[in-house]
């Protein structure tokens, strides 16, 4: 159970949290069909440090950008969308 | 081997007897005994048959690692089979039994077989019968009757376990000298500090050892320390093992309430499972000692040196009476010391490293026959004990006679929980032993789980003799692997350390090779002429010791597994005494018989009376969305892949969702409820996702949008009327009301209730869906059962919406929007916008999405006989499946059955003849292709 620190609501097991995506695989609405291909099929599946996209659904609600390891789950970084990685 | 209790010392309490059975015999004991310490004492050597080879076993250890006295204990739904005997402390009324053995422990049947016939080497059953089912087939009841420990309990288990969570500035995991130290030193610095211990009583090695601790003898010292950190508000959990550390600091604790098959006071529960997240770590788990490798080595009185020191030392017993110690390392001298001091013989120290400078291997030479560069053979004895042991001494053979081995081939630090937090071990080649090294979390390891061995252990207790019978020297005793297989798996080419475990099971029972994965290793790196970390370590895996599932269920058996929502009008459908279906968390009526009426009777019957006239059903769990704001259409256009902009105030329409990768997610209905406010619905099982996908919409692909999100799905309770007769009822039910026409809203009161009123049908007829804030709605639906029922209305249930719903060929979430198709699949795409701004629009345009031909497509199918539900799609039986049915009904006012099905190209086959064919369930229908709406093509029976 990893421990994610939410900028609203500070530090907040796991459980309260959802996992959406790979920031990389976030869709623009007015994205080509090549880069929805790429974005959903063909994109990076790393072993090592990783941007993603988690919900804080059963506390405030808000989208989160958490910098995560996957091997090892450190978390090293947990932004709000607006902030720059 | 005959062990007595000696006349004084240990901490067990002499005053006060318990009593217990073991295999139907009445033994006593007392309060800080084990089960294996009072039957020891008594005399008992025999205490269980090993796994394969049905061998005769003691007690070779005094904890947890304990691979040999493993019994079942309790009875009925407390039974609790393969526990340690040795992890178990006796309580008034006890009952245990010993394990794989038949007709009696002393007799065994399957011993008989295993000393006539040969071994059964690794591999043997694969290279036995690979290739031979049928002979398989034959042996399998012959062979799983013969091998295995205990049996399950098959009667349910009648105790509670509890869940509590805790947080705390440093967690101490063992209650040995380091980890009171630990607790000590951090508790005076303020820290919020627990300490937690799997024994019952605090100590670890001091108890053992009772040597002194700061001027004071071992018990006066734990006492004091114990009464400091009770001072200091130390939470300390005693009988509680950590068995696992997880991500981020976070430690499961199972903390044993009652003894395992104990039954509880009353209320209360019988095992606690904790979740700590802690600041600081210490691990102060202390280290195992491991056997020697010798041909016996698993016979009754072999036991291991510590032990043997734990039950003179704690518990006042003496386990022999004629001892042979058995070292790589002074430890085991001071058992020698304990042994004789007790009144026991020490007939020979035999050492297998060629000296030692230590005061206590001096004292031991005084005292005692000491002999350098010596090991065991074998131990000759059986059920009934050991006899003697011959052993090579300088090249020289010697036999001994003795009826007690205490063994030490060196100790393995526990590092089990530092390499669960993904910490890394490093190899002590002098003495044979990883010790960890790296921590990746927050912990540190201290004491003798560190690596601190004060004992000049040798690496030379890993290396049997070299004249040693392979076959009987056991490495893993529980799974009754020998060196033998480790050397046949070796010589079979198997090379990495993962093959060999699963070839020979080495390491794989419930002790999960605590005593015998270095053994091995040590094998795999001598036969390979590698270093041991070379040869790599198996994965350590939580939990550290068994663990019943009942702990880690705790309260979520039986109605508590999952949670179960009633909607607002639940009490009053309970009345009528429906049938009930589970629909995502929600209990939704299914059905009201009637009479003893039939599920399908009483569905039909419902859908005839909403064909004929009218019925009303219980829509509450209904995804509902309220979306409001200037952008709100604009935003909706982002989230429903039809038009919405274009929607009058007052108006609504059908309306889908997409997955980004063009696929059909969901589907609902689309309100204008204000000039920028409009309500959205989607199914009831899929609302939790369109929450969140909303969200995501919301806040991560339209942040700019000035829009808000309110998900209403439990404020709204709602009832659908329809029917050709809804308009006259609703009429009645709202005089003041001007009836909405299809597809539109309005807002009125029914039994001085405000509600609002969506003209819509699901069902094919004239319809609409009645809302009202959930605590309002009772009688709301009272008005409309009394006077519904006038007009020979009735309430329906989602088995006849469904026949209902199929045959109208509208799609359901779950059914025919199934996660797999899109919206030329289903049909709807002539509804997509053009604009195309939705959510899924990019990835809808891959050709293999948009291509006509290879799909599989929806169309309807129609035959005299019932359609088996989900069956495949054949031209002939046998036949490759061409497509698959979603959902199956009976005509409702016709004769005649239809269904909705997935068909390969299906559009562009209208008028085939096909097969349902359903083998599993031995059925069949011939079916005709058509389109998929039976009922009312036109739509003409719910417009006015």
């Amino acid at each position: 159970m990893q421990l994610i620190t939410c900028p609203h609501c500070g530090p907040r097991a796991q459980a309260e949290f959802e996992f959406d995506r790979a920031v990389e695989s976030v869709l623009a609405l007015d994205a080509t069909e090549a880069e929805a291909v790429a974005r959903l099929y063909r994109r990076e599946n790393p072993k090592g440090w990783s941007w993603e996209l988690w919900r804080h659904s059963a506390g405030c609600g808000v989208f989160l950008k958490l910098h995560r390891h996957t091997v090892t789950h450190e978390i090293a970084e947990v932004s709000l969308l607006d902030a720059a990685p | 081997m005959t062990g007595s209790r000696t006349h004084q010392g240990g901490i067990i309490d002499r005053n006060k007897t318990i009593s217990f059975t073991f295999d139907g015999k009445r033994y006593q004991g007392h309060p800080g005994d084990t089960l294996a310490s009072a039957l020891l004492a008594q005399g008992v050597v025999l205490f269980g048959r090993s796994f394969k080879y049905h061998r005769p076993r003691g007690v070779m250890s005094a904890g947890v690692e304990e691979p040999n006295a493993l019994v079942g204990v309790g009875t009925g739904g407390r039974y609790e089979p393969n526990t340690r005997a040795t992890d178990l402390f006796i309580y008034e009324g006890l009952v245990a039994e010993s394990q794989n053995r038949w007709p009696s422990l002393s007799f065994d049947l399957g011993a008989v077989i295993g000393l006539v016939g040969r071994f059964v080497p690794a591999g043997f059953y694969y290279k036995a019968f690979l290739g031979k089912p049928g002979l398989w087939k034959f042996y399998e009841y012959f062979i799983r009757r013969a091998a295995g420990l205990g049996q399950p309990p098959v009667e349910p288990d009648p105790d509670s376990y509890e869940h509590r969570a805790a947080f705390c500035d440093v967690l101490v995991v063992g209650a040995g000298p380091a980890g009171l130290a630990a607790a000590l030193s951090a508790s005076a610095l303020g820290e919020r500090v627990m300490l937690v211990e799997q024994d019952i009583a605090l100590g670890g090695g001091l108890i053992r050892d009772a040597n002194s601790m700061e001027g004071l003898p071992a018990q006066a010292w734990i006492t004091k320390a114990l009464s400091t950190l009770t001072e200091r508000g130390v939470r300390i959990l005693n009988r509680t093992t950590a068995i696992g550390y997880w991500d981020h600091d976070l430690l499961t604790l199972a903390q044993k309430l009652v003894e395992p098959g104990q039954a509880p006071e009353d209320g209360q529960a019988a095992q606690r499972l904790w979740r700590v997240r802690a600041k600081k770590v210490v691990l102060a788990t202390g280290a195992l000692e491991r056997p020697l490798p010798f041909a016996g080595n698993d016979k009754p009185g072999v036991m291991l040196a510590q032990a043997v020191r734990t039950y003179v030392n704690r518990f006042g017993i003496t386990p022999g009476a004629k001892a042979v110690i058995a070292t790589c390392n002074d430890d085991a001298y001071k058992t020698a010391f304990a042994l004789a001091d007790a009144g026991c013989e020490i007939v020979a120290i035999l050492d297998s490293r060629s000296e030692s400078p230590s005061e206590i291997v001096k004292a031991a030479v005084a005292r005692f026959k000491v002999r350098i560069d010596a090991q065991i053979l074998e131990a000759a004895g059986g059920p009934g004990g050991l006899t003697g042991i011959t052993a090579e001494a300088g090249g020289q053979k010697l036999q001994l006679s003795c009826d007690l081995v205490a063994a030490s081939g060196g100790f393995s630090p526990v590092a089990h929980l530092h390499m669960q937090a993904g910490g890394t071990l490093s190899w002590d080649e002098a003495k044979g032993a990883f010790a960890p090294n790296t921590s990746r979390q927050n912990q540190v390891t201290v004491g003798a789980a560190s690596g601190v061995d004060e004992a000049n252990t040798s690496a030379s207790g890993l290396t049997p003799p070299k004249a040693v019978d392979t076959k009987h020297s056991f490495v893993d005793f529980q799974n009754d692997v020998t060196l033998a297989d480790i050397d046949l798996a070796w010589q079979e080419g198997y090379r990495s350390v993962e093959h060999v475990k699963r070839y020979t099971t080495l390491g794989m029972a419930t002790d999960q090779g605590k005593t015998s994965n270095i053994v091995g290793l040590a094998r795999l790196a001598a036969l390979e002429g590698r270093p041991v970390p070379q040869v790599g370590l198996t994965t350590f895996r939580p939990p550290y010791t068994p663990t019943t599932l009942g702990l880690l269920a705790g309260h979520a058996t039986g109605k508590h597994l999952a949670v179960i929502r009633r909607p607002p009008l639940f009490d009053l459908h309970t009345e009528h005494n429906p049938l009930w279906l589970p629909s995502g968390y929600w209990m939704r009526p299914r059905a009201y018989p009637r009479n003893a009426e039939t599920l399908h009777a009483a569905a039909m019957r419902e859908a005839r009376t909403v064909r004929q006239g009218v019925g009303w059903v219980d829509v509450s769990t209904l995804g509902k969305f309220e979306v409001a704001g200037p952008d709100a259409a604009a935003f909706l256009e982002r989230v429903c892949a039809t038009t919405v902009a274009k929607l009058a105030v007052g108006r609504g329409r059908y309306s889908f969702m997409l997955r980004e990768d063009g696929i059909v997610m969901d589907d609902g209905t689309v309100w204008r409820i204000g000039p920028e406010r409009y309500l959205l619905t989607s199914s009831t099982g899929g609302a939790d996702r369109m929450s969140h996908h909303l969200a995501y919409v919301r806040q991560v692909l339209a942040p700019e949008m000035r829009v808000a999100i309110a998900n209403v799905q439990e404020h709204w309770a709602g009832i659908a009327v329809a029917g050709p007769k809804a308009k006259t009822l609703l009429a009645q039910l709202a005089p003041d009301l001007d009836i909405p026409r299809h597809m539109s809203v309005a807002r009125s009161q029914i039994a001085g209730v405000p509600v609002l009123i969506l003209a819509a049908s699901y069902s094919g007829e004239r319809a609409f869906e009645i809302y009202a804030a959930g605590k309002d709605i009772v009688p709301v639906w009272q008005a409309i059962a009394t006077q519904g029922t006038d007009h020979g209305g009735c309430a329906y249930g989602l088995e006849a919406l469904e026949i209902l719903r199929i045959e109208k060929g509208h799609v359901v979430v779950g059914g025919e929007i199934d996660g797999r198709t899109t919206p030329h699949d289903l049909g709807l795409d002539r509804m997509l916008n053009p604009k195309a701004t939705y959510v899924g629009a990019p990835a809808l345009q891959r050709p293999d999405l948009q291509s006509s031909t290879g799909r599989l497509r929806m169309v309807g199918l129609e035959s005299e006989t019932p359609i088996p539900e989900g069956s495949m799609l054949v031209s002939s039986i046998p036949g490759t499946p061409q497509g698959h049915v979603t959902g199956a009904g009976q005509r409702i006012l016709e004769d005649g059955y239809v269904a909705l099905a997935f068909l390969r190209d299906g559009s562009e086959r209208l008028g085939e003849h096909l097969v349902a064919w359903s083998p599993s369930r031995g059925a069949k229908a011939p079916v005709s292709v058509v389109d998929p709406v039976f009922y009312d093509h036109e739509g003409a029976r719910y417009r006015d």
